[in-house]
């Protein structure tokens, strides 16, 4: 699979898959040391999905997000420094401390919000595919969601809308096998998620969400297919959760000898394997790993010494002040 | 000047404001070719096209979605919630997305969204077409309302509406579609946040909502006879709320009757009556009067709707009590 990829993207896939693992692994540390309000979601063991994903696309395509999210901000460029700013509840964060781990975004980055209302930002996504279609931009807009979220009805009705005006969306389920607790083999009747496309006369694939090459391979055909207008795409990358489905969370529900069996399919270690067998150096993998640890800190060390936003700041943003030519024409 | 139908004001609106903007778009069920529901587009699709008047699949939840996606990335959406109690199967998309997308970002865009939908009872619609649910929205931050009574207000409050760079929401009253008045033909744009004293009086303030203003004004005449003067108000827009107006009125009058069609019990008239009792309470010579819908689903017999409706011999007998009122 590997083979079929340019070096470049081969190298941008691994950068990406790190800087979410090395991110998550210091925010699971930092949140249990209570430096991070609130509660935390992370991307551990996924991380394939965003980096495959948004690999394919371009800097001004839209994307938008979950309660699981800081993984398709850091895939969309986000900078590390700015999120943990915001993890933390600082000023300096993406959203001035106002949305924290569950609500980062940046429009700016084609980055439209994690959003904690499950299955929500499948029907939000059309729009920014409707705005695309609209001024005939060729952007193209993905939507990220769970398995979970793939029983809502806001994922049927926006899979319905998306299909009847040919929008140009990608509906990305990441079938993590969990929804919250409860199993995917409980939750829905069938294995595999992609076959709810059908329904809406939609193309799908269903891919192994722990190889970001294969993920990559998919998003580009549907990315493809949604530029030349042919429609929206619904691609399932079947991938798990390493991690509770919060940290603090008991996992009562689940084997550990299941979550053991996929940590042997770490989607980072994979991907290490494949640029190596690819004849790419050690040292080559090194430095970007030893890069990624240097963002790290300086984004840790800038969280830290980042102001907290002031209270009177709290009701600001709210509305945006209405513009003095409104009222002309 | 000319006469017209809140109806034809309401489609002068969106007509206007789809030339003004070619980021002005429409999305809603049935809205193109058939003209809506309450057949307040009919016509637009011939004149703009089916790209800006679309029509929908029956999913108000993927309009909306798709509404705020839009509106967050560069349009300006008017979409439509066919009767208001639809918003029931959408709220998420107006309560936690479009009302929170700019504050939960810090600021980082705007969303300049309108939603039209058609609002109250009086045609034996029955319980699941026929609420007026305004209080549901006024109480989510982040939201801008408004509830035209008359034409000349339906067009230049929703005109308004698409320039806001805000998420509005404005409650048509479907009983209002065919009353005519004059309004101007050039484009003219009512601000929001600035209640209309309808009738000016002396004894008793009426705050009224939508088409409880018509209600107001009848009993203000039938009380003229009586020698009772009543001062008629129309809020027009509840977020942003002119409580400034209503207050002064009852510094005025020392009386508030607050009407709406809504059912009583956590309805507007509770929200207005506090903040009056609040910032006039030396003022008031009798309790505040809240005249609404009894509690009860909307029945379908005419005879059981209007047993449970407000109207203007509610108003009357509010007014009443607040003039006989002795402590």
């Amino acid at each position: 699979m590997g083979e079929e990829i340019p070096k470049d993207v081969a190298l941008q896939l691994y950068r990406t898959m790190k800087r979410i693992r090395s991110f998550e692994m210091a925010v699971i540390e930092l949140f249990a040391r209570g430096k991070i309000p609130g509660f935390l979601h992370t991307y551990v063991g996924e991380e394939a999905v965003a980096a495959g994903v948004c690999a394919a696309l371009r800097p001004d395509d839209w994307i938008i997000s979950t309660h699981r999210g800081h993984g398709h901000l850091i895939a969309k460029g986000g900078r590390l420094d700015l999120m943990m700013a915001e993890l933390y509840g600082k000023q300096t964060g993406y959203c001035k401390g106002k949305g924290g781990s569950m609500h980062i975004a940046e429009p700016d980055l084609g980055m439209l919000g994690a959003n904690a209302i499950v299955g929500a930002g499948t029907a939000i996504i059309n729009g920014a595919a409707l705005t695309a279609q609209y001024l005939g931009t060729n952007q193209v807009a993905v939507a990220f969601f769970g398995d979970g979220a793939s029983n809502t009805g806001a994922f049927h009705e926006a899979m319905n809308m998306a299909a009847v005006w040919k929008l140009p969306t990608i509906f990305v389920c990441e079938n993590n096998a969990y929804a919250e607790s409860t199993p995917q083999t409980y939750h829905q009747t069938i294995e595999e998620i992609a076959v709810r496309a059908v329904g809406y006369g939609m193309p799908s694939a269903s891919v192994d969400g722990n190889d970001a090459g294969a993920v990559y391979l998919a998003a580009k055909e549907a990315v493809a297919r949604a530029r030349r207008g042919a429609g929206p795409t619904l691609v399932e990358a079947k991938t798990y959760r390493i991690r509770g489905h919060y940290e603090g969370d008991p996992q009562i529900y689940r084997p550990k000898e299941e979550v053991e069996a996929w940590e042997k399919k770490c989607p980072v270690e994979h991907w290490r394997t494949v640029l190596l067998d690819r004849g790419i150096s050690g040292d080559t993998i090194e430095e970007i790993d030893s890069q990624i640890d240097r963002e790290l800190k300086e984004a840790v060390a800038f969280a830290e010494e980042s102001p907290l936003p002031s209270p009177t700041e709290a009701r600001s943003d709210i509305f945006t002040p209405l513009p003095t030519e409104m009222y002309h024409g | 000047m000319a006469e017209m139908t809140y109806r034809e004001a309401v489609k002068q609106a969106l007509r206007e404001e789809l030339q003004n903007d070619e980021r002005v778009l429409m999305l809603g069920e049935d809205i193109a070719e058939f003209g809506g529901t309450f057949k307040v587009s009919l016509g637009l699709l011939e004149e703009f096209g089916p790209n800006r008047i679309r029509n929908t699949p029956l999913s108000e939840t993927a309009i909306l979605g798709a509404a705020v996606g839009a509106a967050a990335t560069g349009l300006r959406p008017i979409a439509e919630i066919m009767y208001s109690d639809f918003f029931a199967v959408a709220l998420d998309q107006v309560v936690n997305q479009a009302a929170k997308m700019r504050y939960m970002f810090g600021g980082k865009l705007s969303l300049p969204l309108t939603i039209r939908t058609a609002m109250g009872g009086r045609r034996s619609a029955a319980a699941q077409h026929s609420q007026c649910l305004e209080a549901w929205f006024m109480h989510i931050p982040g939201l801008k309302l408004a509830m035209p009574s008359n034409a000349y207000d339906a067009k230049g409050l929703l005109k308004s509406a698409v320039r806001d760079p805000n998420p509005t929401i404005i409650f048509e009253n479907k009983m209002l579609y065919n009353e005519k008045r004059d309004v101007p033909e050039e484009p003219f744009f009512v601000p929001w946040g600035e209640a209309h004293i309808v009738r000016k009086g002396t004894d008793v303030t009426v705050v009224a909502l939508s088409d409880m203003v018509g209600f107001a004004l009848k009993a203000a005449d039938r009380l003229a006879d009586e020698g009772i003067s009543l001062e008629v108000i129309d809020p027009r827009t509840l977020m942003p709320l002119d409580i400034d107006t209503i207050v002064e009125s009852v510094q005025k009058t020392g009386r508030l009757v607050v009407t709406h069609e809504a059912c009583v019990t956590g309805g507007v008239g509770a929200e207005i009556g506090s903040q009056v009792a609040y910032r006039a309470f030396d003022y008031l010579a009798a309790p505040v009067e809240r005249v609404g819908a009894k509690d009860s689903p909307i029945p379908f017999a005419p005879i059981l709707e209007r047993e449970i409706l407000p109207d203007d011999q509610d108003v009357v007998d509010a007014a009443y009590r607040v003039m006989d009122y002795s402590a």
